[in-house]
């Protein structure tokens, strides 16, 4: 280890030490609540206390046998896998856009476009609970997949422009130049390319949706109430070991999303160390 | 023979110069095309419902339709004096207007926020207003229904109360109201309860940047000094957290901080207490469960900061003699500024507008603004003073946004060290 060359003084090496012990104890507090809750919902007993009385399915019993969890899991994909289809559309295309046009106003429209990511939920929620009442989006699928899209597209916009700084343009004008019309060139010279861009955009479009539970809050009606807001009200009303073989089950999906952007991020160095 | 070859090239110069500036705008045209679709859908779902939320904070709309001709029979008065007969007798077509369209309960709800029992003032008088008062009896008529209508304040309030627009919401959010006289002043001390719900939001957000702070600098630093394989493998430990459910990691703190719970049951095994510790539903969960949330905010952009930072400076400082301590307080601090107020930033912007994590950790006394926002949108329906709380939450997001674009922005620019 190179850095450790430059610890040659006693106090460098206990600052050194000091550093190591306060991280790992930040990394217990970031990672310990996350597997503190799932052997809970393996245990045969109804307390969310150890130790467990026992191993069982009986909590995922419940969660696959009852029609609100399981209604909610519906929900929560139906409305994931639009918003997502949805924001890519328009997110790449604007992402498309911005990287060819040049004006004055282009940081204030980005900022723009940006926004939703930073305006908090709650005011987005009332906002949109006085817009959509009256035409009627309140308590329908539709209203929250265009919520959800509109907070979702500037992740796509973030990630997918990255990925069009990198790409050399000089490759889609070789291709125009060699005879291929712009979408042709677009179908095998720039999507395979970007393509990694957009499945990272991809990932976070659905998480943002997946996750999202203040929105749903104010517009869902029982009919579209989705995971996050299922587990809500029963954090709310009584937490029973049902809710944590819900949270092992949005974690699993977590994790299946941070694999794949890992995956993605590391084939893209590998790309690009090797061009 | 120079001469005309110049001026041939110079006459296909000239379409060619032109060919291309077109060519360029028609690229710009296409551009602006691609980002269009974008703009119209978020000026539908995004900007135009905060608009409409903002002009909410302002509206007032309702007493004027209740009580059209009382509103015009008040426009002329000057508010020194009782109103004369032609107001109270508007007053009392109104309202007998508005009891047999069933409307009397808006004008009555509005008026209430203004001053407290109006509602039964003007209920108890819709109730007892049964035939119109005879022509110039309807100020003695109304007076013995209720001798509120013998008072000034009762008259100015349907006055101030009589829009089309008003400052009362956003008044009423920063704890002021306008006395009979039409001043500015200070609320009552029963209604002014939105300064320290400011003051309370903005402290816990700034425990838990501060928390932030102190627990991500050490971390940062760590995965910025290690070879990257193992601070790639490290960095799990900050991803993991950052892509687990918000719900999820609330669900997680409750069960490991409640009286039965993990720690409580640790301390207990190892004699340390004898009695569970109240951990949740007070500041403390809060804050923690906050700073649970938002530490890889703060993490990822002090990582990226310091990881620009090349050993050779530290190495520089400590053969021209430096010691350890004062190398890093004067060289390496120094350059992480950047990202301490790039993380910080961040972190107070995202905590000032949480809602779920207090909702569900928090007790009565921990609840921010955003709770506020969504009790008065949903439960008691109170859309003028939710939109005007809500107003003042966006303005300070977008002064603290602006900064942190420009504090982002000078770092592209000033720090070519980036990646």
């Amino acid at each position: 280890m190179s850095d450790n060359s430059s610890l040659r003084t006693p106090s460098q090496r206990i600052a050194w030490t000091a550093t190591i012990v306060v991280s790992a104890l930040v990394f217990v507090f970031l990672i310990a609540p996350i597997l503190a809750i799932m052997p809970l919902s393996f245990s045969s007993g109804s307390y969310l206390t150890y130790p467990l009385p026992g191993f069982s399915f009986r909590w995922y019993n419940d969660f696959i046998t009852s029609p609100r969890w399981m209604n909610s899991l519906k929900n929560s994909v139906i409305i994931g896998v639009a918003s997502t289809v949805l924001s890519m559309v328009l997110g790449t295309l604007a992402a498309l856009g911005l990287a060819q046009w040049k004006s004055r106003i282009k940081p204030l429209v980005l900022a723009f476009v940006l926004s939703p990511v930073v305006v908090p939920g709650v005011i987005t929620a009332v906002g949109l609970y006085f817009f959509f009442a009256p035409i009627g989006l309140t308590g329908s699928y539709l209203g929250l997949i265009l919520a959800h899209t509109a907070l979702a597209t500037p992740f796509v916009v973030i990630t997918v422009g990255a990925t069009l700084q990198s790409f050399d343009t000089n490759l889609a004008r070789a291709a125009a130049s060699l005879g291929a019309s712009p979408l042709y060139a677009f179908r095998r010279v720039i999507l395979p390319l970007i393509l990694p861009g957009l499945a990272s955009g991809a990932l976070f479009a659905f998480a943002t949706s997946f996750d999202e539970v203040v929105i749903v809050l104010f517009m869902a009606g029982p009919e579209q109430r989705t995971l996050p807001r299922e587990m809500f009200s029963g954090i709310r009303e009584n937490i029973s070991p049902t809710i944590t073989a819900a949270a092992v089950i949005l974690t699993t999906v977590s994790v299946i999303l941070l694999a794949t952007m890992e995956a993605l991020r590391r084939r893209n160095e590998r790309l690009e160390g090797g061009g | 023979m120079t001469a005309s070859a110049t001026s041939a090239d110079a006459s296909t110069e000239v379409p060619l110069k032109r060919r291309l500036r077109r060519a360029e705008r028609a690229r710009q045209v296409k551009a602006l095309a691609l980002v269009a679709p974008l703009l119209v859908f978020l000026l539908f779902t995004f900007a135009g419902p905060i608009a409409g939320m903002l002009w909410r904070a302002v509206d007032d709309r309702e007493v004027r339709q209740v009580l059209p001709q009382t509103i015009a029979a008040l426009a002329e008065w000057d508010g020194k004096e009782l109103p004369d007969e032609k107001a109270y007798a508007a007053l009392a077509s109104d309202v007998q207007a508005a009891r047999a369209s069933g409307t009397i309960a808006i004008a009555a709800k509005r008026l209430n926020y203004a001053l407290n029992g109006f509602r039964t003032i003007l209920t108890s008088t819709s109730r007892n207003l049964k035939t119109a008062p005879e022509p110039g009896t309807a100020k003695e008529t109304l007076s013995k229904i209720n001798p509120a209508w013998r008072e000034r304040p009762t008259w100015t309030t349907i006055k101030d109360a009589g829009g089309p627009i008003t400052g009362f919401y956003l008044l009423a959010a920063l704890d002021l109201t306008r006395n009979a006289d039409g001043a500015i002043v200070a609320a009552p001390p029963d209604q002014a309860i939105y300064r320290s719900l400011f003051a309370r939001t903005f402290i816990i957000s700034l425990s838990v940047t501060v928390l932030c702070l102190i627990l991500g600098f050490p971390v940062a630093y760590l995965l910025a000094t290690l070879p990257p394989g193992k601070s790639n493998l490290l960095m799990i430990f900050v991803l993991l957290p950052f892509w687990t459910s918000l719900l999820v990691r609330t669900c997680a703190w409750i069960v490991l901080l409640q009286s039965k719970g993990v720690v409580n049951d640790s301390l207990h095994w190892l004699g340390i207490i004898d009695e569970p510790l109240r951990l949740i539903y007070n500041r403390f969960g809060v804050c923690v469960a906050m700073t649970h949330v938002l530490l890889p905010f703060m993490i990822l952009p002090l990582y990226s900061s310091m990881k620009a930072i090349s050993p050779a400076y530290m190495r520089a400082a400590a053969s021209l003699g430096a010691p350890p301590l004062t190398a890093f307080l004067r060289i390496y601090l120094p350059q992480t500024l950047p990202g301490i107020g790039a993380g910080s930033l961040l972190v107070f912007i995202l905590a000032l507008g949480y809602y779920i994590t207090p909702a569900l950790v928090g007790g009565a006394a921990d609840q921010m603004i955003s709770y506020f926002i969504a009790l008065y949108t949903t439960e008691t329906a109170n859309w003028g003073l939710a939109s005007a709380l809500g107003a003042v939450l966006l303005l300070a997001t977008i002064l603290l946004a602006l900064v942190y674009g420009k504090l982002v922005q000078g770092q592209q620019v000033t720090g070519g060290m980036k990646n």
